[in-house]
């Protein structure tokens, strides 16, 4: 995983509440055994119409948004399906930073294990950062992680909440596995308790 | 000591440490893997010189992507014979326990857990697939992870998570004739919403859901996802013992009645304290349909499509616009009088013996209304033989309903079996966002009753005008 620590880019404004991963990515995408190649599918439908040509009004089809690396969104952010494949779309095209008033739990979660950002403020920011992707090109927003500010293209900044762990290993490009690791003797240890514990309990096995 | 929920229990039990700012590491019991999310998990393994820690607590099936139609011919589309191809590769490589597509006993992940006794009261369970709140019906912790999660639990057998916060949903009082567990549950949707429940495990509780057997009480977790819960789950009860007996990987024996003793500690304690508590009166549910595409737009079959005019906020009547738009309804249509192409009866939300049983008692000597079609797709092997048996197939047949092998199906349009533009279709599935079941699609959330009713009248219909 890339490491996340500032990121200047354009903004996409995209005003709309509830955006499932059903639209972020389609099931029928979800037949790769691959987490790459799938930006060129993100928000397929919204995007393409049913010949597969672009369609000129949504805005990731425009300029200068087809290089945006930040999206700002409405409330309830990636709800539906756990599929990966939603961030790893977005990762594809280019997305690394998501602003929105709130997130879907597991695409929340999804979205750090893939070195995306997602930056839950309250409404009224959103909203005045949904003017300032308006702007486009004039529209570079920065995140700066470490100090967990968003500066507006007029300078001003807004602080970010968020979780010190999530934000140790983005700054590191670290992988959780490898932190979990590190806690392998509890783990043993655990193991061994419940056995100890529960001898009844069985194990799978499906023969 | 403080009074704890359920939840809080099953959590505190799996707690293998706790650091410094609070996330847990959290211990899994149970680890459900299918074809569509784990391909890229067993690669990252693989990259890394991982193992996984324990293939004993772990079974993969194939489900999402399988035909439903003679699978002795294999699998016609290429992208979906790879993923199935390149499981199969990967539970041999690392030594998980599969079953595979011809076994009777393969089917959705869901369905089977409960149904081989792979899921039980006070386990962890997780699988890569929002719907494994379902688990939670027999009083486990289950929920829904994405792939590098999977490739977590593969690598550790453990999650780094933060608690949720605990929420009440208590549904008091006895259901009327007519309505079943999908229709609490999309009543449940219809008020708080799909944030409703976002960063909160819902325990449901009250007379309602003590009522329901373990099929209804898995509908209603099974959506769960669709109020934005991380999970839902019921206390165990005779209900839950009774049908955790005998299954073939729960404890036997001795075994079962030590466990047995150790679930009947999980019931939350008197005066535990949950963040958020909602109450619905039961008795007040009317059969449940939805409108839109969002599992909250729902109304009772008795109802009309809304007018987004009187909707003041303006983002959300733009919102509803679009979906009425997309849907083709107009403000003010009679719900009940809504005409429908397709109807699909199956998923992890309904595609169990019960829900076959309930189709088929609106379905019986009646007939499929000319110009729709409809689907039955049993969610398991075992579910499809058990209806056999009691000569449910004969009664869809004879009513000109097809009766398919069992998988996830139109539930998400991965297979052959998809909506058409345009197609409307009444579905016992759980998610009716747009193109779900295929591109342009519209789809129509109800219970099998509902959707048996729809497919012999050619309409959304009130049930209990057909009993
Ligand atoms: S039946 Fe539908 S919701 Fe359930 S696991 Fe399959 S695709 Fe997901």
């Amino acid at each position: 995983m890339d490491a996340f620590t500032t990121l200047t880019g354009i903004a996409a404004p995209l005003p709309v509440a509830n955006v499932d991963t059903d639209k972020i990515i389609p099931a029928r995408f979800l037949k790769t055994i691959k987490r790459t190649g799938l930006g060129v599918h993100v928000f397929d439908t919204l995007r393409y119409d049913e010949q597969g040509a672009e369609r000129p009004e949504f805005v990731l089809n425009r300029e200068p948004y087809r290089r945006a690396e930040i999206l700002i969104a409405h409330e309830n952010f990636g709800c539906g399906s756990s599929r990966e494949h939603a961030p790893w779309a977005l990762l594809d095209f280019g997305i690394r930073c998501i602003i929105a008033p709130s997130f879907a739990d597991i695409f929340h979660s999804n979205s750090f294990k893939n070195g995306i950002l997602p930056i839950a403020l309250p409404r009224e920011m959103c909203d005045l950062l949904m003017e300032d992707a308006q702007l486009g090109e004039n529209a570079r927003v920065t995140i700066d992680l470490a100090r967990q500010v968003v500066v507006r293209p007029n300078g001003e900044e807004i602080a970010f909440e968020i979780d010190p762990f999530r934000k140790h290993l983005l700054l590191e490009g670290l992988d959780d596995i490898g932190q979990t690791l590190q806690h392998e003797p509890s783990i043993d240890r655990y193991e061994t308790g419940r056995a100890a514990e529960k001898p009844w309990m069985p194990a799978i096995s499906i023969a | 000591m403080t009074a704890r929920t359920l939840f809080d229990k099953v959590w505190d039990a799996h707690v293998v440490e706790t650091l410094p700012d609070g996330t847990c590491v959290l211990y899994i019991d149970r680890h459900l893997v299918h074809e569509v999310t784990s391909p890229q998990a067993f690669e990252g393994l693989r990259l890394a010189g991982r193992r996984v820690r324990r293939p004993e607590a772990t079974v993969a099936v194939v489900d999402h992507n399988v035909p439903t139609s003679d699978r002795r011919l294999g699998i016609q589309e290429e992208e979906s014979r790879i993923q199935v191809e390149t499981l199969e590769r990967n539970v041999a490589e690392f030594g998980v326990p599969y079953i595979p597509l011809l076994d009777a006993r393969q089917g959705i992940v869901h369905i089977i857990g409960p149904e081989q006794g792979i899921s039980l009261p006070a386990h962890t369970i997780v699988c890569g697939d929002s719907h494994t709140s379902t688990h939670g019906a027999l009083g486990a912790l289950a929920f829904g992870i994405g792939t590098s999660e999977v490739e977590h639990v593969l690598a550790t057998q453990t999650l780094l998570q933060k608690p949720a916060k605990n929420m009440l949903v208590r549904v008091d009082g006895q259901l009327p004739a007519g309505c079943g567990a999908k229709d609490i549950v999309l009543a449940i949707i219809g008020r708080i919403g799909t944030a409703g429940g976002t960063g909160h495990v819902i325990e449901y509780a009250g007379e309602a859901i003590r009522a329901l057997d373990m099929a209804g009480r898995m509908t209603v977790c099974n959506m769960s996802i669709e109020a934005g819960a991380r999970a839902g789950m019921i206390a165990p009860d005779e209900t839950t013992f009774a049908y955790v007996k005998g299954r073939p990987l729960a404890p036997q024996g001795e075994a079962f009645e030590q466990a047995v003793a150790w679930w009947k500690t999980l019931p939350s304690d008197d005066g535990a304290q949950y963040d958020t508590v909602v109450v619905l009166d039961a008795a007040e549910i009317v059969p449940q349909v939805t409108w839109g595409t969002s599992p909250e737009t729902v109304a009772p079959i008795t109802g009309m499509v809304p007018d987004p005019m009187a909707e003041p906020d303006e983002a959300k009547r733009a919102q509803m616009q679009r979906m009425l738009a997309y849907m083709d309804l107009t403000p003010g249509q009679k719900l009940a009088e809504v005409a429908i192409d397709m109807v699909f009866i199956g998923s992890c939300t309904n595609g169990r013996i019960e829900d076959m049983r309930a189709a088929a008692a609106v379905a019986k000597g009646r007939k499929v209304a000319p110009g729709v079609r409809a689907l039955v797709v049993p969610g398991s092997g075992l579910v499809k033989q058990a209806a056999e048996a009691e000569g449910l197939d004969a009664v869809f047949l004879e009513a000109g309903f097809e009766w398919r092998e069992a998988g996830c199906s139109m539930c998400l349009g991965m297979n052959p079996d998809k909506l058409t533009a345009g197609q409307r279709c009444a579905s016992t599935s759980n998610r009716n966002f747009e193109g779900r079941q295929g591109p342009g699609g519209r789809t129509h959330l109800l219970s099998p009753a509902m959707a048996a009713a729809a497919a012999v009248t050619g309409r959304l219909v009130d049930v209990r005008e057909l009993v």
